[in-house]
């Protein structure tokens, strides 16, 4: 065999291996989505049922049984919400930091980012006490607030790297010319930027979504999110496989898609910025 | 655009932010120091280090530290290694590449308590779990894992969570190492190990003191994957000081104890976030 035949080999040997991996690693993810077309008696059949008539049963019993639908709106209106208000604080300031760095702009960016290294544990006592006191508690508006907080850091740091990346000289340019500073965002910095603020949205949406700590601890029923309610099938009497599989199926689906347009910053994100 | 106006814009994050950090955390420190039980709301006063000792003296302390280190170093190890040999086996170009990648990171995008289910329910499940199905095959006895190995269980599923992100940054590194420079190793006759040795391992250097920092961060407090499956149990044996610390709250309703729990927890990050710090802020320019 020749230098080229072996390493030909060895390469097909790689990829072949390479996809047997990522098959076992994805097959508990298209398991979850199989079960979800069960009944609930072929969900735990033995031996387990790869090929059977699939039914959509599930996807409609899931409202009628759990009231799907109410906790999907309660995780869209503070995932949107969480994500709205985080980016209306967020792109003045760091447009403001990105445009005109100070001496402490760096060391303001680096305190932020040290705030999300915070444990959530340490700030839960004061913020249930709080949220039950102030009759907050279990309400979309106390987890759009948290989210917002929570995500604000990553989404600052995203946003200040986004508005470096676009050349000075542009707003020079324009300056010169005599731009007023409202025209310079609307007309020059926006549409260069638009790309950006709308992937970290994306990013923050994702974030909020998948959040299973403070949905957990801070709400029962009115504003009890898809993890809450994922959650709540843990106990022994949810013990539904089949309607277990389809309420996660929909609770996951789309947002898989969005984590996908936005690994990017995904990356960007979770490692607070050391990694592009 | 004037100072005033720059200041002005950056006033809201800096303030929302101050008053997150500040706010509650001087409240957990206060109530760490004072009788304060949600059951037993006559029983007031200062107590100094009283909470500190009750939490310190939970036959739940021990344990859950250990659990919580245990846990933190195992994700860490298989996350790091599992997430080095898929992204450079998967670092060459093949047909279907794609979606190899979408299979492989698709977990990470999925909500805790959703994975958490998955395996609880259709994978570890003594009976008709996969893991008993194919233990059952090969004629072994099925293992009932939450029950008999809970603390293993939830390293399995915060693992499979979490390699993807491993993966994902060692791939994106992975794209900007030197090619010429492996393809002249590989004519001067250099192995794949001496390869990984002395070129890949030192080019992934950071990424990885990077992936161990982040994730030690984000696994000091795991929670939903504990919370969903073995309750923290049998016993402590799946309890980490998150877990130990919620149960407080809402079992012990004692907010004392629960706040100098939070306390130790947020001491315990820090040590972890300063040196965090050090890495990122080598990384951000202004």
């Amino acid at each position: 065999m020749t230098d080229k035949q072996l390493s030909a080999l060895k390469n097909r040997v790689a990829v072949t291996a390479a996809w047997i991996i990522a098959l076992v690693y994805f097959f508990p993810l298209f398991w979850m989505v199989l079960t979800s077309f069960k009944t609930e008696a072929q969900a735990i059949a033995l031996p387990p049922l790869v090929f059977f008539e699939p039914t959509l049963d599930n996807y409609f019993l899931i409202q009628e049984r759990s009231g799907y639908a109410a906790y999907a709106w309660n995780s869209v209106v503070v995932s949107v919400g969480g994500t709205a208000l985080s980016m209306l604080i967020a792109i003045p300031s760091a447009y403001a930091m990105a445009f005109n760095p100070g001496r402490w702009t760096k060391d303001i960016l680096m305190w932020m980012l040290s705030t999300k290294m915070l444990p959530a544990v340490g700030v839960l006592m004061p913020i249930y006490i709080i949220s039950l006191r102030s009759g907050f508690y279990d309400t979309k508006i106390l987890l759009v607030i948290i989210y917002a907080l929570i995500n604000l850091p990553i989404i600052m740091l995203i946003l200040f790297n986004y508005f470096r990346e676009i050349p000075k000289e542009i707003l020079e340019a324009s300056r010169m010319d005599g731009t007023s500073t409202y025209n310079e965002i609307t007309q020059i910095v926006m549409p260069l930027a638009w790309g950006g603020i709308a992937s970290t949205a994306l990013l923050s949406i994702v974030l909020c979504w998948n959040e299973a700590f403070w949905s957990i601890v801070l709400t029962t029923t009115d504003a009890a999110t898809l993890t809450a309610l994922v959650a709540s099938y843990s106990n022994p009497e949810g013990l539904f496989w089949a309607k277990v599989s389809a309420v996660s199926t929909l609770a996951c689906a789309p947002i898989v898609v969005f984590g996908w347009l936005c690994q990017k910053q995904l990356v960007q994100g979770l490692t607070f910025g050391a990694v592009k | 655009m004037n100072r005033t106006l720059v200041r002005l814009l950056q006033a809201p994050s800096i303030i929302v932010l101050l008053l997150w950090m500040i706010v509650p955390l001087s409240m957990t420190i206060y109530f760490s120091t004072i009788r304060y039980n949600l059951l037993y709301p006559e029983r007031t006063g200062f107590v100094g280090l009283g909470n500190y000792r009750f939490f310190w003296t939970d036959p739940g302390f021990f344990p859950a530290l250990a659990n919580t280190l245990v846990l933190v170093g195992s994700v860490l190890a298989v996350t790091v290694i599992l997430g080095l040999a898929i992204a450079i086996l998967i670092d060459r170009p093949f047909k279907g590449r794609g979606i190899v990648r979408v299979l492989l990171i698709s977990p990470f995008f999925i909500m805790p308590t959703v994975n958490a289910l998955i395996w609880k329910n259709m994978m570890f499940d003594p009976i008709r779990g996969i893991t008993a199905v194919i233990a059952r095959t090969f004629g072994a006895t099925p293992v009932d894992w939450l029950a008999n190995h809970p603390l293993l269980s939830v390293i399995i599923i915060v693992s499979w969570q979490w390699t993807p992100f491993a993966i994902l940054i060692f791939m994106t590194s992975l794209q900007s190492q030197d090619q010429e420079q492996k393809e002249a190793a590989t004519l001067d006759g250099a192995g794949f190990w001496s390869q990984f040795y002395n070129l890949t391992l030192p080019h992934l250097a950071r990424p990885i003191s990077i992936v161990l920092l982040i994730q030690m961060i984000f696994h000091l407090s795991i929670f939903a994957e504990i919370y969903v499956t073995t309750e923290g149990g049998p016993g402590f044996a799946s309890t980490n000081l998150t877990y130990l610390i919620y149960d407080e709250v809402f079992r012990g309703s004692n907010i004392g104890a629960a706040s100098a729990g939070g306390i130790f927890a947020v001491i315990l990050a820090n040590i972890v976030a300063i040196g965090l710090i050090r890495v990122v802020g080598k990384n951000l320019t202004v």
